[in-house]
């Protein structure tokens, strides 16, 4: 099980190849990546906020939970914070069982408890200004589904 | 003493991103009563606290949970990780 909170851009192909690489039982690898977007194509940067020490103790639970409950072989989550443009990788999710149900289970259940849970704030520096991400009640209630 | 820590648009608010306070309060809630009633600042970023959420010691907590023998709070909106 791997974290990493990190500022610097990461290898999506790479990080992937060696986290499948690096299974000796799982049949079933998923992973899922979040690019920067640009909803009304003005989008200059996204500055990423985090608390440092909160967001590796809260990212780890959440790995802890998902690794327990779909008894996962492996998970990999990567998370970026700092400055970031349109169409970067944010960050990424690899999870790793015996079969895919369970990966892909994980996986989502890793997301959506990384979107509400884990303390990043995003804002959005446009042409005319820069405004916070707001959370969106969506996210809190897919929470309940788990 | 407590470690106060604010993020986001809290931490702009209030016009720094940590500080030492002394404090006798009893709960979470009761500390944000006194720091609202330090300055306009702080009224400003404590106006609405269900836009907001604490962490005591880096684990997310309610606004009734009890201050003893905590070291670290930390006051920030809803996060936007993911």
């Amino acid at each position: 099980m791997r974290l990493s909170v990190q500022t610097d851009p990461f290898d999506l192909g790479a990080e992937s190849n060696a986290f499948a690489a690096a299974q000796t039982v799982a049949g079933a690898v998923v992973t899922f990546t979040g690019l920067v977007r640009d909803n009304g194509g003005t989008l200059a940067a996204m500055e990423i906020e985090h608390y440092p020490g909160m967001t590796e103790r809260a990212i780890r639970a959440i790995m802890d939970q998902a690794v327990a409950r779909w008894s996962l072989e492996d998970a990999l989550v990567i998370h970026r914070h700092g400055r970031l443009v349109a169409q970067e990788p944010i960050m990424m999710v690899a999870t790793a069982a015996r079969h895919r149900a369970d990966a892909f289970a994980a996986a989502e259940f890793l997301m959506d408890y990384l979107k509400s849970r884990a303390p990043f704030w995003k804002k959005e520096i446009g042409a005319d200004g820069a405004e916070w991400v707001a959370a969106k009640d969506a996210d809190e209630v897919a929470l309940t589904r788990w | 003493m407590i470690d106060v820590l604010y993020f986001a648009w809290v931490r702009e608010r209030i016009g720094l991103p940590r500080e030492r306070l002394e404090t006798s309060a009893v709960t979470v809630a009761a500390f944000v009563e006194e720091l609202r009633a330090r300055e306009e600042r702080y009224e400003a970023a404590f106006a609405d606290l269900s836009s907001l959420r604490v962490a005591l010691d880096q684990e997310l907590a309610d606004f009734d949970a009890p201050l003893a023998g905590v070291r670290e709070v930390a006051f920030f909106p809803p996060m936007t990780g993911g």
